[in-house]
């Protein structure tokens, strides 16, 4: 059973293990740098779909196929379907599994989902609740930008500090602890508004939250950085991993190369028009199960502490004036079992 | 956090990236500069056809909103606009962007909730508070014409 | 010459935009609404329409030159038909180029497939 420490930590007692994990995007991020490391590539953004928010069920549809595919798992075997999206009420995910029968969990934590449904199905195992949970998310640029900004063809400026929605979807599947990698623990965050209130900064708004729960996480396990090959927050951007290697500095911790973030990785913010980098549910999932969680399972990577982003604002509340809040959620993901 | 909210905002202003004005400005003037040129050229053609003053204005608005438009179907206004900023929002075409761009958009959402109702989303307030203002100024006007 | 002017004066006011973006926190839309009412504030004190007479298209094509139509038409219609121009001149007026929006808002809408900033080549109808 798993244990709870303090302050949200949870160490799991049976150390699940990440058994799958698939990946699709679009033809920016397959451009991109990452671009080998994805299952899934579509050169159309619309999925051969005729609207924006079915492009992103299917898109997430196809992370969902290829983890299946990956692990040689039934679709039937999934006891729970840990899943989440942008959209209002959580449409992505809801229609992407809206004919496959399975039991469905719908999160919503803004670009932080994929951290929050990777602890919830890691709980659920350790539990013995279940045979496989899959955690799941997707992020679709268009579907986003109508949702959240302005149509694809207003002829607006984005701010140097402005991310780019990744269109991208990935799925990590949960089973009882077999072969790494390893769900070792979880720090639920908190949510921290620091009064930042431009929406087109959102790294700036999140950072705060990135901070504390790394901190909290650190502190509950008695761990430091250093005890990490990689910390990787997600879709803080080139403006949030800045604050947030400066917030750390002030703690006297220099956070050095093995800090990255998510949001630069999958973008190169030279070539592609992207400003401060990637963000979306989709990016910080595509990140760690293209390119992560495979370095982790060869060893290449020991001990890496997942940490996504999210900013729980809506057009509403920023329109009424409101300042962003940010969360953040934390994962150790190993390679040791002992 | 150690922080407060204002010692933070001043750390994440110091870490946000200002626009680069001596790309921007140029930008937006310099365009901006050419589709007023180019309105003067509409204008003086209209005009020298013969066409009476005031005429040869609306019709030099009307040619401007629908290349505008086509550009806008096209896929091409935001990508100018991208360098423009300003230089493709404040002439008239920057209007008939803000008006065709959400029509075409939601136009998932059907022609008449979706193109009907959101045609204009962005550009309502501009009408809205031109004709307002407008109004304001006819009354003020009526009154000082009757003292 | 006219296109001189036209250029220097319609790029002035994109310029002064363009600050007001970067420099302030102002929204797109909330600087259109300020280009608007400015130039119905203009045009009523009368300094907008010689502007107009030396800038041509300059100040014609850019939003203040439609806030300057609205404030033109009111004033036309207050002149000759009494309170009721108040209501009446300004929309008058601006009809061509709200109408012409309108209309070729829905052919675009139309004929078009809508734009998509991440696909390489974009909008074939």
């Amino acid at each position: 059973m798993s244990s709870y420490l303090k302050n949200g930590t949870v160490t799991t007692d049976t150390l699940p293990s990440i058994v799958s994990y698939g990946t699709a995007v679009g033809r920016m991020e397959g451009d991109g740098p990452l671009g080998s490391c994805f299952d899934y590539v579509s050169e159309d953004s619309c999925f051969g779909e005729n609207t924006w928010e079915k492009a992103e069920s299917r898109l997430q549809q196809h992370a969902f196929e290829q983890a299946l595919l990956r692990g040689s798992i039934a679709e039937s075997d999934i006891s729970f379907v840990f899943a989440g999206d942008l959209l209002n009420q959580c449409t992505g995910s809801a229609y992407s599994m809206r004919n496959n029968g399975l039991r469905f969990i719908g999160l919503y934590g803004a670009c932080s989902t994929m951290a929050e449904s990777l602890a919830m199905a890691a709980m659920f195992i350790d539990n013995g609740i279940g045979e496989y949970c899959a955690a799941l998310t997707s992020s679709h640029f268009c579907s986003a930008e109508r949702q959240f900004r302005f149509p694809e063809t207003y002829g607006g400026q984005r701010p140097p500090t402005a991310q780019w929605t990744a269109t991208a979807s990935g799925c990590a599947i949960i089973g009882d602890h077999s072969a790494p990698p390893y769900i070792r623990s979880v720090t639920v965050g908190t949510i921290i508004d620091m009064g930042i209130k431009d929406a087109n900064n959102m790294g700036a708004a999140m950072a705060p939250a990135a901070y504390d729960t790394l901190r909290t996480h650190f502190s509950n396990t008695g761990t430091c950085p250093d005890d990490y090959d990689l910390i990787l927050t997600g879709d803080l951007g080139s403006v949030g991993s800045e604050i947030l290697r400066d917030l750390f500095l002030q703690d006297g911790i220099s956070l050095g190369e093995r800090y990255n973030d998510c949001g630069l990785l999958i973008f190169d913010r030279e070539k592609q028009d992207v400003h401060a980098g990637g963000s979306g549910c989709g990016c910080s999932a595509s990140v760690l199960c293209g390119h992560i969680l495979g370095r982790i399972r060869s060893g290449e990577l020991k001990n890496v502490l997942f940490a996504a982003t999210g900013a729980l604002m809506s057009p509403t509340l920023v329109q009424q004036g409101e300042s962003i809040p940010g969360i953040s959620h934390a994962v150790h993901i190993s390679a040791e079992s002992v | 956090m150690k922080l407060t909210e204002n010692e933070y905002g001043a750390l994440a202003k110091r870490r946000s990236p200002d626009t680069k004005l001596y790309k921007t400005i140029p930008g937006a003037f310099v365009i901006g500069g050419l589709i007023c040129c180019t309105g003067q050229l509409l204008l003086n053609l209209y005009s020298s056809a013969g066409l009476d003053k005031t005429a040869a204005g609306t019709l030099t608005s009307v040619t401007l909103v629908a290349l505008s438009a086509l550009l806008t179907g096209f896929g091409l206004y935001d990508k100018i606009a991208k360098h423009a900023g300003a230089g493709t929002l404040v002439p008239i075409t920057g209007f008939a962007n803000a008006v065709v761009s959400p029509a075409l958009e939601f136009k998932t959402e059907g022609y008449v909730l979706g193109v009907g109702a959101k045609i204009f989303l962005i550009a309502g307030p501009v009408i809205v508070y031109g004709l307002a203002a407008s109004a304001l100024y006819g009354i003020i006007l009526f009154i000082t014409q009757a003292v | 010459m006219d296109y001189l002017w036209a250029f220097l004066a319609g790029g002035a006011l994109c310029a002064i935009g363009q600050l007001l973006i970067d420099l302030t926190s102002m929204t797109p839309a909330r600087i259109l609404v300020t280009y608007v009412v400015a130039g119905v504030f203009l045009g009523a004190v009368g300094v907008y329409e010689p502007y107009a007479e030396f800038a041509g298209a300059g100040a014609t094509v850019p939003l203040t030159g439609f806030g300057y139509q609205l404030a033109k038409g009111v004033r036309e219609a207050v002149t000759a038909d009494g309170l009721i121009g108040a209501l009446t001149g300004g929309l008058e007026a601006c009809a061509g180029g709200i109408t012409a929006a309108v209309v070729f808002a829905l052919i675009v809408a139309l004929l078009f497939t809508r734009g998509d900033k991440t696909a390489k080549i974009t909008g074939q109808s």
